[in-house]
């Protein structure tokens, strides 16, 4: 029982929407595709679910070639962003037509109905439609349509993105439980790292119709293979610079020795792009050995009990100045155009080529995992 | 003070309002006149009130016949335009397809062109078919304007109704023909019920092809209000009585509709 993907490749109009994708996803397996908007992730589902044909390559269901069969004999199941129901049939008809659909037997189908109706909390507006019901309980009943059926695929298409900030958090750990007992491959497309990150299944990062890495979101988090990777990860997103190390020595406005830092005192002579998250740059000097740099306040952005600090910083000699976030966990105020100092803990560096790919990861040990 | 300032307020209301339902009223009061007094004296309600009008033309094959002609053509004509549409307005709303902006725009343009240019084409072509003075031919004629006319309005509403519903649907096992009558229809009933309304209106109140087309068989009543000058003069009363009758559909259908109009005027693109 798996679902694969062989060279999978989708052209519309000439533009490439999916390039050579080859994956597999294992049956109880719950699988989330990561990327930014337009990286492919709905038309990778389209895909799958069977609604687009791909230009080239095959798709497989349990090792047989599904590629041109009918959506209707796929026997899988799809929510949407948007919330999708009949608006025209109570809930309990919505949930009831697929069911209906494949001829189940009458009893069956008031059982099951009432089963899935009550795990996702619906089992009291079964007799209402479905524009009667909050948003968070129309898309728990297009939910419950998808996996009334069990279908042997589940596909999430970033089910939860219309939903306020607390529903989602609820939904999410209910899916999460849902599928724990699944035989079910489920896929997840999301924008959002932490939600991979909370999802905690094999995740796939695509980017502008490429696959950029594969396995799980925490090793992802920490070892991403390029910058796109990074990036992903990283919300507001990361701060880079480039600059050049001679003999251990990082050449910048103030020169700073690599040798005790464990990740980067072997680091080759050369060109090399660092990378730090937004919120590994403190304002006060600690323990650790870090860069200064003199930074020029923009804005800083109070929320709730966090401040995100956006800043002019010119690391180089040529004095380009870049403009970063830096991620502070408390609320401070700052007059905009005034100077500070920032503090740039060497252990937390990333170190990428010049074209992007990763060379060095911090040690994990100083990663906080959101 | 407050009650003067209301009925000030709606004086206006009030005054436009008998404006608008004067003509009505007026038809109405004299289909139950007699002849002798809607000629003879002006009088606000009828003095000598009675049916006779109506039951002449509920007794009278010539006049009750415009009303079975006129209600056949425009049921035929109902059902073939809600046949072709259906399946037309989906495919605009749905798929791509070469010349498919030109050819909805080319719809639209028929209507454009006055009934009045059609009818030699149709005169000729009909007669030599055999088609002249049948239902169908007024039917048929008719479905060339109210056509491109219900194609549009109801592109308009398909294209209201997500694509995603479309593809739930195949998912949850619905083949095209079902998901098509059980989902789909239901979900635009009122852009139907707008373009029946529309439709039923043209067909109802159009006179030229109506008249043109028929002579003796299918002749609508419409045509034979405007033919019933006899020897005896006008018959005043029988003529407002059939006036009235006429009116009597048209408010029926606009009821059921109402809600909806506002939309369908929009061409469902509200």
């Amino acid at each position: 029982m798996a679902l694969e993907l062989k060279d999978v490749s989708l052209l519309v109009e000439e533009q490439c929407y999916l390039q050579d994708i080859s994956l597999r996803f294992e049956a109880g397996s719950f699988n989330v595709l990561l990327g930014r908007t337009l990286a492919g992730k709905t038309s990778l589902l389209r895909v799958l679910a069977g609604l687009d044909k791909p230009s080239r390559g095959q798709v497989f269901y349990n090792e047989q070639d599904v590629t041109g069969v009918a959506v209707q004999k796929r026997g899988l199941s799809m929510v949407y962003q948007q919330f999708i129901n009949y608006p025209h049939l109570t809930v309990w008809e919505n949930i009831a037509s697929p069911l209906q659909l494949a001829k189940v037997s009458a009893g069956e189908i008031t059982r099951r109905v009432k089963h899935i109706a009550d795990m996702l909390h619906i089992g009291e507006y079964l007799q209402r439609l479905p524009l009667e019901l909050s948003g968070g309980q129309q898309q728990r009943c297009a939910m419950a349509r998808a996996l009334v059926k069990d279908a042997g695929i589940v596909l999430f298409d970033e089910p939860l993105v219309n939903l306020d900030y607390k529903l989602r958090e609820e939904l999410r750990s209910e899916l999460k439980v849902l599928f724990k007992t699944r035989e079910t491959i489920a896929i997840y497309a999301t924008t959002e790292a932490h939600e991979a990150l909370a999802l905690s299944g094999t995740t796939t990062l695509l980017h502008q119709g490429k696959v950029l890495q594969a396995g799980l979101a925490q090793e992802q988090f920490a070892k991403p293979v390029n910058l796109y990777a990074a990036d992903l990860y990283s919300e507001p997103p990361l701060n880079v610079f480039s600059a050049s190390v001679d003999n251990g020595v990082l050449q910048i406005q103030s020169p700073t020795s690599l040798a005790d830092i464990a990740h980067l005192c072997d680091l080759p002579n050369g060109q090399y792009q660092f990378a730090i998250r937004p919120n590994h740059i403190y304002l006060q000097p600690n323990n650790t050995a870090s860069i200064v740099l003199r930074a020029k306040v923009d804005l800083a952005e109070i929320s709730a009990s966090e401040t995100y600090l956006h800043v002019e910083v010119s690391v180089d000699s040529d004095q380009t100045s870049l403009s970063w976030t830096l991620h502070i966990l408390s609320i401070m105020s700052f007059r905009s155009g005034s100077g500070i100092d920032i503090f740039l803990p060497l252990e937390d560096l990333f170190v990428f080529d010049l074209a992007g790919k990763a060379i060095r990861w911090p040690d994990t040990h100083s990663l906080e995992v959101k | 003070m407050a009650t003067n300032m209301i009925s000030k307020r709606n004086l206006g209301m009030f005054m436009y309002l008998i404006f608008v339902l004067l003509p009505i009223y007026w038809l109405l009061n004299m289909s139950f006149k007699t002849n002798d007094e809607i000629l003879g004296q002006l009088t606000l309600w009828p003095t000598d009130f009675t049916f006779d009008n109506y039951i002449t033309i509920f007794t009278d094959a010539s006049w009750y016949m415009g009303y079975v002609n006129s209600m056949t053509y425009v049921a035929m004509n109902l059902v073939i335009t809600l046949l072709v549409s259906l399946p037309a307005a989906y495919a605009f709303s749905r798929y791509k397809f070469v010349g498919d902006k030109h050819l909805f725009f080319w719809l639209l343009s028929n209507r454009m062109a006055p009934p009045a240019v059609f009818l030699l084409p149709f005169f000729q072509l009909y007669s030599s078919v055999g088609l002249f003075d049948t239902h169908l031919a007024v039917a048929l004629a008719h479905c060339l304007f109210t056509i491109p006319l219900a194609v549009w309005i109801l592109e308009g509403f398909m294209s209201g109704v997500p694509r995603e519903i479309d593809e739930t649907a195949y998912i949850d096992g619905y083949s095209f023909g079902h998901f098509f009558i059980k989902i789909f229809i239901p979900m635009i009933r009122s852009g139907i019920g707008v373009t029946a309304f529309f439709t039923f209106m043209f067909s109802w109140v159009e006179l030229l092809l109506a008249r043109t087309l028929t002579s003796v068989d299918a002749k609508p009543i419409s045509a034979i209000m405007t033919r019933t000058v006899g020897a005896a003069g006008i018959d005043w009363g029988v003529l407002a009585a059939a006036g009235v009758l006429t009116i009597l559909p048209g408010i029926l259908v606009i009821w059921f509709v109402r809600n909806h109009v506002a939309k369908g005027f929009a061409l469902g693109r509200v």
